[in-house]
């Protein structure tokens, strides 16, 4: 049943809708600030015939994701920052072989082990790929917990659809605050003997398969360079096709504004404030908040009114990642500049504020 | 006319890539003879490793998928939630095994997993061409210990199957050799014995073959015989390592 507005925190409930939208097997390891989605999910997946194990580490994890999505399994996983570059082997093996996989980074600072504090210093982790060869993942940044909840219990069926792994990617603070949710009605899931015909490609046995005796093999090696190409063009049509389909953002107040922030999830929020401490001082200000990260929403940057805005700000948790898109997506139509903080610090709104006026200033 | 013998349908009419006097051809057959023979053919699902089987699955007439290097025991882990009751199988080479894959196979261990690992222990990395393995043995030449593997710069040879069956979880651990026709018939029967507690639920087990490499060990595949038989089994004994008390079996 879907549920009136219930207090919870981030992390439970991004477990908790994982488990609406379908997701019946979660393999995780322990690492903070995401450390109360293993613990919720090994209470909770078993009271709904789901199954939880603790990996021996981020690599065992993701690669049971692996054999149990080659299964045709849903599955979920999370992890933070060094747990998710761990992973990265499996998320290029899960790109190449094909199979589904719903993810989450509640993201921290870096490099190394870096820190416990909110952080977007993955933003070209997750939107690069940190694995080898050519591939894509979709990544989708919350800016509340109520959108983590509604993304993540999307997730599993995006994931089923486009066969390749989705990641959510937020922070340690949305994954640690509270806020008043909504929590969607349970999603129906497949029984083992359903799988082999809704999955017509996931490893079943053939006995499942009603005597078609056709063998199913989930792989991602291929020697022939030719072979290879073939395949990876194959890959990069169908993200051609999610670069038109999935790409989603939100813009505020971009008619007369004079600078616009481009920003995602807590940052996003830090700008709206920022956005209402520069109305107060006459200064108007916009907001890109871009949803999805890849693909990068290019065309919300047509919205921008051309004729009033003098300046673009990335504003980000880290040394500027994401402001390489924006600088992409402008294509030299207005200067960028960069309002940031790093390390798990987290910039205040009149910090951002007084950063945009010194950058209208510095223009003039 | 009645046929005496047959080709097993467990495996694809499809000549294999391996060298001569490899064994793993021997050691595919007799284990999809094993899941024909238990009518489980269209119940398993396998995971070929990285190594020179990574193409097993273009031999082995089941559902199959890869792994990534050493990744196998993990990867099996999470179908066998998928499909708890299909046959579940890995199989792996000494550099996947005992060397990447330590991890994996040692928690899948102690988890009791309900899946069957192959163990396949030639002393060397065969697919990249030679080098060292954690298996080679004291005093033997590969291309990364080109005056013999030495103790002092690498230490012992790993003996996995041993280590292995120190873990609870692990009920049924065998080595068992392919050298001679008579080692192929108990290594059947190893395999088989292997399946069948797996099917009873009983937890891990691991049959470990002792396996040529005539190509990187530099020998003719009737020398590369003798070596196992002289050299590997004095190190690494064949026989049960491990296995279930018969009332638990039963």
């Amino acid at each position: 049943m879907t549920t009136d507005k219930v207090l919870m925190k981030g992390n439970e409930a991004f477990a908790e809708a994982a488990i609406r939208g379908g997701a019946r097997l979660y393999f995780g390891y322990p690492i903070t600030p995401q450390s109360e989605v293993p613990e919720y999910m090994s209470r909770e997946l078993p009271k709904v015939g789901g199954c939880f194990i603790q990996a021996e580490s981020e690599l065992g994890a993701i690669n049971m994701a692996y054999g149990a999505g080659a299964a045709g399994g849903s599955v979920f996983i999370s992890s933070s920052s060094p747990g998710i570059a761990l992973m990265q082997e499996g998320m290029s093996f899960l790109c190449s072989a094909e199979v589904p996989l719903l993810a989450m980074n509640v993201s921290r600072g870096g490099p190394g082990i870096g820190g416990i504090q909110p952080g977007q210093a993955d933003y070209y982790q997750v939107t690069r790929g940190g694995g080898n060869g050519d591939y894509h993942i979709p990544v989708f940044a919350p800016a509340s917990i109520q959108e983590a909840v509604d993304l993540l219990y999307e997730g599993t069926e995006l994931a089923q659809t486009w066969r390749n792994p989705i990641m959510v990617f937020t922070d340690g603070m949305v994954g640690q605050m509270m806020e008043p949710v909504k929590l969607p009605d349970y999603k129906p899931v497949l029984k083992p003997s359903e799988i082999a015909a809704a999955r017509n490609w996931a490893c079943t046995g053939y006995t499942d398969r009603g005597g078609d005796k056709e063998r199913r093999v989930v792989k991602s090696l291929r020697m022939q360079p030719e072979k290879l190409e073939e395949h990876v063009e194959k890959l990069f049509e169908k993200y051609a096709r999610a670069e038109k389909e999935l790409a989603r953002w939100e813009s505020e107040n971009l008619k007369g504004a004079e600078v616009v922030f481009v920003s995602f999830g807590t940052t996003a929020r830090i700008c709206r404030e920022a956005i209402e401490i520069l109305a107060s001082r006459g200064v108007k200000a916009g907001l890109i908040r871009p949803i999805s990260l890849w693909p990068f929403p290019n065309k919300a940057f047509d919205e921008i009114d051309f004729g009033t805005t003098k300046a673009v700000i990335s504003a980000e948790l880290s040394m500027g990642q994401m402001i390489t898109d924006v600088q992409l997506a402008l294509n030299g139509r207005l200067p960028v500049f960069l309002a940031h903080r790093t390390g798990g610090m987290v910039p205040t709104s009149p910090e951002v504020a007084a950063r945009a006026q010194a950058v209208l200033e510095g223009l003039k | 006319m009645k046929p005496i013998f047959e080709y097993t349908k467990g495996m694809t009419e499809m000549s294999t890539h391996y060298c001569p006097g490899c064994t793993h051809g021997i050691a595919h057959r007799i284990i999809m003879e094993v899941l024909d023979e238990m009518g489980e053919l269209g119940n398993t699902i396998g995971v070929a490793p990285i190594g020179c089987s990574v193409m097993a699955h273009q031999y082995m007439n089941v559902d199959m998928c890869e792994a990534a290097h050493g990744r196998a025991p993990a990867v099996a882990s999470g179908i066998r939630r998928v499909h708890p009751d299909k046959t579940v199988f890995t199989y792996q080479g000494d550099g996947d095994l005992a060397s990447i894959g330590t991890a994996e196979i040692v928690h899948a261990a102690v988890r009791g997993e309900k899946f069957t690992a192959f163990f396949i222990n030639n002393g060397i990395y065969g697919m990249t061409g030679g080098q060292m393995a954690p298996t080679t043995l004291i005093g033997q030449r590969s291309t990364t210990s080109q005056d013999g593997r030495s103790k002092e710069l690498n230490g012992m040879p790993i003996k996995m199957s041993e280590m292995l069956a120190s873990i609870d979880g692990a009920v049924y651990v065998e080595r068992v050799a392919l050298d001679s026709p008579a080692h192929v018939r108990q290594a059947k029967k190893a395999v088989r014995k292997a399946f069948e507690i797996q099917k009873k639920g009983l937890g891990f087990t691991l049959i470990e073959f002792l396996s040529t490499c005539p190509t990187n060990w530099g020998m003719t595949p009737v020398k590369a015989l003798e070596w196992v038989r002289n050299n590997v089994m004095a190190y690494y004994p064949i026989g049960v390592i491990k296995e279930p008390k018969e009332a638990e079996e039963a």
